[in-house]
């Protein structure tokens, strides 16, 4: 069941439309504070957010929920607020969407943010994506039959991609991540690392198949 | 831009403002023919009476009064405190002329207009102040001797035995509102002076002995009553003028007299005044400059201006005629303007002086036709002594050597000469000789002295008896005489030939510099350089160091820098500049506004009234008092002011055609982004529409198709909208760049992600080196950049051909560069293609509205970087941009070991998080 919370008319009918096709249930609201009333009455399996509401803040929303749910949101946010989308990531959403955005892409998301279970993946055999082998547990990439030699931050960099799969990890979270909480506002050192994978592990790095850059936001390890 | 149109509002209070300033305040003037007769008693009355119907009266200047009576009807009238100034040891009480304008009372009373203001002052004379009041709107009431009346100066000194020196021009009293006439007996103001009732200033007290005898008494009386009649019959003409609504013509007479350099001009001037006021008939003061008259003393040019201004001040116009003779210049001018009567003076010269000469007066008698001749007579032992020499020509050396030497040519020449020719002959040689020397130096002394010598060689070497200086022959005396009378006519003519030549040069310079002044006017553009123009030529002609001060936006006068040309423009100056500029009348050295300043200030006049002020400091400053001097100075100005004009409107008219420009190209951009907005929204709406209604008809495959279309149309729109926002967000400055340190290499594969699907038709071949530095840029920008080049190249590519991106290191910079193999862009049209709405000239299939390049260009050049095409030697065209390095980025720790937050430097350059 989606709750989708937009208070655009003409959005919430594709949405539904879309959705519906898709075998979801669907449940709107349209302005934040009726939002948040059926999240809690309802308690959706994933929240479709937009942040440009009218009475509140999308991200007051989704803070007011991420203090007692950990509910997939998606947050729909226009072009040119990057600054907006990292702050709903690092305040809890799981992934964003750009408007105007298509079918395909919405589709997508939903899938990546509803595979989420609650045992890490990291239990569940290697991960695989077209070519891409990474085997948490015996610490192995493989690309192809090719292994791939990675540094202790690499790896670490791409095992926190391969965690969150199909989702969007900004910068800051890659840097706590990766390289502890004390590490803020240096964009730096994902990207120059990302670099590096990407040399590694892409045929070519200048149009890279798996890991992907989200401008603006930070990097995603692409889940299909 | 809103500047540009006058507020309607502001226009309207500033045209309030003007009418306000320019009603002039109404002066009455309270007249007596003696001192005692009661006038500023009679003010005070007046000004009493005023003030007890409210109206709001001042008192600027009271004499101190003896008679207590009229020290009473001072008390409860408001004072304003006079100025006190120091003057050659002596407090003096003067009136406070800055505070009464700020006071700005309705009535101000100010006694004694004759008076002379102290050195230093804003204006020499009292009737001065009173006129600023006057312009300033504020009405005036004053006191006036008739004895102090400039054209009845002289009549009152032949009554009186008293001279006055303090005097009030006639205009100004014509131009009074009212004149009262104070009157009272004669016997009852002999009574008044002795009982010693009556004031009188110090210095005049001896006098005033002889003043108040009773037949002084009655002839003043009488003057004034006279005086006032006159007055009365002007204004009694006026109303009557003004009631019949039909111009009167004056059937009348018009009046000449002729002005030189003598004191005695100016009885002539007063002469005239009063002959012209009893005809009520114009009158004009002409000075002709002779070549003669062109080397004046300096005293006696100062006199000549003295009397024509005194012509001006009374009334008169002033003309200044040039030519040969006197008298043709004077009769042709007479004929020209109708002149009736002719007004010159007595003859002065001794008898013979006139027999060699000839006389003014009587050739103007003979010659002057149908016109009447006044002869006024003169003070003749006054008169005469002060005219000026004429300058004599410069003492030469030179000249009596060559008379020296002439002569002994000619001694030479007749020795030679002796054996075969008569001595007539030998005569001749010697008189060649004179005519040779005064022809050439053209002095009296050299032509006398070769005159005189060559008599004397002659006769010593050739009259018989030889080598002796007798004289056997009378005959040879006759001789001698012709040969001096030759030497001295020649050099004579020779001297005033050169005279001549040297007095037309002199017009000629004047007329040749006002020429060429204005033929430069004409041709510079622009004000600076005008004026530099213009002052090296007033600086030339002047003799005089230049200050040119023009308007700033705010009104206030501001000193153009025109070089070694100029002088310091101090405090003072400037004040005095500042007074000549919003009054619009000249002022400073040689006016009669602040004749103490350093340096004449002079208005450049020009339709919508003064546009600045040019100041003179001549390096003598009484060339610059000569009213010919002046008036070519307007002239001057006016060039300048005129071609200042000139200048502010070309460079307004600029400006308004800048603004057209501007709205035209608003509207272009209008125009077009409505099209190419509206274009893909009919396809949006004929698909949906056709999908609505027909939807089920349709065969799937259209279907689809026109689905497609709504898709594409509506991407094609919203890469149309982004462009538009972005276009207007660096217009408007709002572009603010988050710089972080980017990989160029992502930001490529970021873009070309995006363009995947239009890529499909295209290879695209990249090249970006792998140790690549990171770039301090906004990476969402750059993609932007990146994004609009590689979009264009697709456009402009034939599908199938390929596309290449690449980057590469220089010093200081990374360039990036996008090449296609498509048609290159047409040489010239490099800059041009970055401009808004530059589409290439193939028709766009599904093109932008030609934005993409420009703000790209906006992106880049905000990042201090430049971008540039160029065309590839095998067609297509590259388009590169640079992107400049600046700091290193922050050191990523090593690894292995060290924990992450130990290795932390502080950050350095290119990350500001805004």
């Amino acid at each position: 069941m989606v709750l989708v919370v937009e208070d655009d008319r003409q959005i919430r009918r594709f949405l539904r439309a879309l959705l519906t096709a898709q075998g979801y249930r669907v449940v709107e609201a349209d302005t934040g504070k009726a939002g948040l009333r059926e999240a809690t009455a309802r308690v959706p399996d994933v929240i479709i957010l937009d942040l440009g509401l009218p009475d509140m803040e999308g991200i007051d929303l989704l803070r007011e929920v991420r203090q007692w749910s950990s509910i997939p949101v998606i947050v729909l946010s226009a072009r040119g607020h990057e600054r907006h989308k990292v702050e709903a990531l690092d305040s809890g959403a799981d992934d964003y969407l750009t408007k105007p955005f298509g079918a395909s892409e919405l589709c997508a998301r939903l899938r990546v943010a509803l595979r989420r279970s609650p045992d890490s993946r990291g239990g569940d055999g290697p991960f695989t994506v077209g070519d891409l082998k990474v085997d948490l547990a015996a610490r192995r990439v493989t690309v192809g039959d090719r292994e791939v030699h990675l540094t202790p931050i690499e790896y670490r960099l791409l095992a926190a991609l391969v965690k969150h799969a199909g989702k969007v990890l900004t910068h800051g979270h890659l840097l706590a991540e990766v390289w502890g909480p004390g590490c803020a506002f240096e964009n730096t050192y994902p990207r120059v690392y990302m670099s590096q994978l990407r040399r590694k592990i892409e045929k070519d790095p200048t149009r890279p198949r798996y890991l992907l850059t989200e401008s603006g936001v930070g990097y995603r390890l692409a889940a299909e | 831009m809103s500047e540009m149109r006058p507020d309607p509002d502001a226009l309207l209070e500033r045209v309030k403002l003007e009418e306000g300033r320019t009603a002039r305040g109404k002066l009455k003037i309270f007249l007596g023919a003696a001192p005692g007769v009661g006038k500023t008693y009679a003010m005070l009355q007046e000004a009493r009476r005023l003030s007890a119907r409210e109206t709001d009266v001042a008192l600027g200047y009271i004499e101190p009064h003896v008679r207590p009576e009229t020290a009473a009807l001072i008390l409860g009238l408001d004072i304003i405190p006079p100025k006190v100034v120091e003057y050659r040891g002596l407090q003096l009480r003067e009136l406070d002329l800055d505070a009464c304008l700020r006071r700005k009372p309705k009535v101000l009373l100010v006694d004694e207009l004759a008076h002379s203001n102290p050195p230093g002052s804003r204006h020499p004379k009292r009737w001065q102040d009173v006129e600023e009041l006057l312009a300033a709107g504020i009405d005036v009431f004053t006191t006036l001797n008739v004895q102090h009346i400039e054209s009845l100066k002289d009549i009152v000194a032949s009554i009186t035995g008293v001279m006055v020196r303090e005097t009030v021009p006639d205009s100004f009293l014509d131009g009074a509102d009212q004149i009262e006439l104070v009157d009272i007996a004669p016997d009852d103001l002999i009574e008044r002076f002795r009982s010693g009732n009556v004031y009188v200033s110090e210095e005049a007290e001896r006098a005033m002995e002889n003043f108040f005898r009773k037949e002084n008494l009655i002839a003043l009386r009488e003057l004034s009553l006279r005086r006032a009649a006159e007055r009365v019959g002007v204004e009694l003409e006026g109303y009557r003028k003004s009631r019949l609504e039909r111009p009167v013509w004056p059937i009348g007479d018009h009046l000449l007299v002729c002005v030189g350099p003598s004191p005695f001009s100016s009885r002539l001037v007063r002469a005239t005044r009063r002959m012209a006021a009893g005809l009520k008939a114009p009158w004009v003061a002409a000075y002709v400059e002779t070549p003669r008259s062109a080397r004046l003393s300096q005293a006696a040019r100062e006199q000549l201006t003295e009397n024509l201004r005194l012509a001006q001040e009374l009334g008169g116009e002033v003309v200044t005629l040039g030519g040969e003779d006197v008298v043709t210049e004077l009769i042709d001018f007479a004929r020209k303007r109708n002149v009736t009567k002719i007004v010159v003076g007595k003859p002065l010269q001794p008898r013979w002086k006139e027999l060699l000469q000839g006389s003014l007066v009587y050739e103007l008698t003979r010659r002057s036709g149908e016109i009447d001749v006044y002869v006024i007579s003169g003070d003749a032992e006054r008169a005469g002594r002060r005219e000026g020499r004429v300058l004599k020509a410069r003492w030469r050396p030179i000249s009596y050597a060559w008379a020296l030497a002439a002569v002994a040519v000619s001694t030479a020449l007749g020795f030679l000469m002796v054996p075969s020719f008569a001595l007539a002959n030998i005569v001749m040689v010697y008189l060649l000789g004179v005519v040779v020397v005064a022809a050439a130096c053209g002095e009296r002394g050299p032509s006398v002295l070769v005159s005189v010598l060559s008599v004397v060689a002659f006769d010593f070497f050739f009259v018989p008896p030889k080598f002796s200086f007798g004289v056997s022959d009378l005959e040879y005396v006759f001789t001698f005489m012709v040969m001096l009378a030759s030497g001295l006519i020649i050099s004579d003519l020779t001297l005033r030939l050169r005279r001549q030549a040297e007095w037309a040069r002199q017009r000629e310079r004047a007329t040749a510099a006002l020429y060429a002044m204005s033929r430069t006017l004409l041709g510079t553009h622009g004000v600076e350089e005008m004026l530099r123009e213009a002052a090296r030529q007033l600086s030339s002609v002047f003799d005089a160091k230049v200050a040119v001060l023009l308007p700033d936006e705010e009104g206030n006068l501001k000193a153009a820098d025109v070089g070694e040309l100029g002088y310091e423009v101090d405090e003072r100056e400037r004040a005095v500049a500042d007074w000549a500029f919003r009054h619009g009348e000249n002022a400073g050295l040689g006016t009669s506004t602040l004749p103490l300043a350093a340096a004449h200030y002079h208005i450049l006049s020009a339709s919508s009234g003064p546009a600045g002020v040019i100041g003179l400091e001549p390096s003598e400053a009484s060339t610059l008092l000569d009213p010919e001097r002046l008036h070519l100075l307007d002239t001057f100005t006016n060039q300048v002011g005129l071609a200042i004009e000139r200048a502010r409107l070309a460079t307004r008219a600029r400006a308004v055609e800048m603004e057209v420009d501007i709205e035209r190209l608003r509207n272009s951009l209008l125009s077009a982004v409505s099209h190419d907005l509206r274009t893909p929204l009919a396809s949006i709406m004929g698909s949906s529409s056709t999908l609505l209604e027909k939807g089920d008809v349709l065969p799937p495959e259209t279907r689809r198709e026109l689905e497609e279309a709504i898709y594409d149309e509506a991407e094609r729109l919203n890469r149309l909208v982004g462009n538009l926002l972005d276009v207007t967000r660096i217009e408007g400055g709002a572009l603010s760049l988050r710089r972080e340190w980017s990989s160029v290499e992502e930001i490529v594969g970021v873009v070309l992600a995006r363009l995947s699907r239009s890529l499909e038709d295209h290879p695209v071949k990249t090249s970006i080196p792998s140790d690549l530095p990171l770039v301090p840029v906004d990476p969402v920008l750059v993609e932007q950049v990146l994004f609009n080049l590689v979009d264009n190249a697709i456009r402009h590519t034939p599908a199938g051909a390929g596309i290449d991106v690449s980057a590469e290191r220089r010093p200081g910079e990374v360039i990036v560069s996008v090449a296609d193999s498509g048609g290159g862009i047409s040489p010239g049209e490099e800059a041009r293609v970055f401009e808004k709405f530059q589409r290439a000239k193939r028709g766009e299939p599904g093109g932008g509205v030609g934005l993409g390049l420009t703000i790209s260009k906006g992106i880049v050049t905000a990042h201090g970087g430049r971008i540039w095409v160029e065309n590839c030697p095998d067609g297509g065209a590259v388009f590169r941009f640079g992107l400049p390095i600046v700091g290193d980025p922050p050191p990523v720790p090593e690894e292995g070991g060290l924990a992450p937050s130990q290795a932390l430097p502080a950050g350095q350059g290119g990350q500001d998080r805004t």
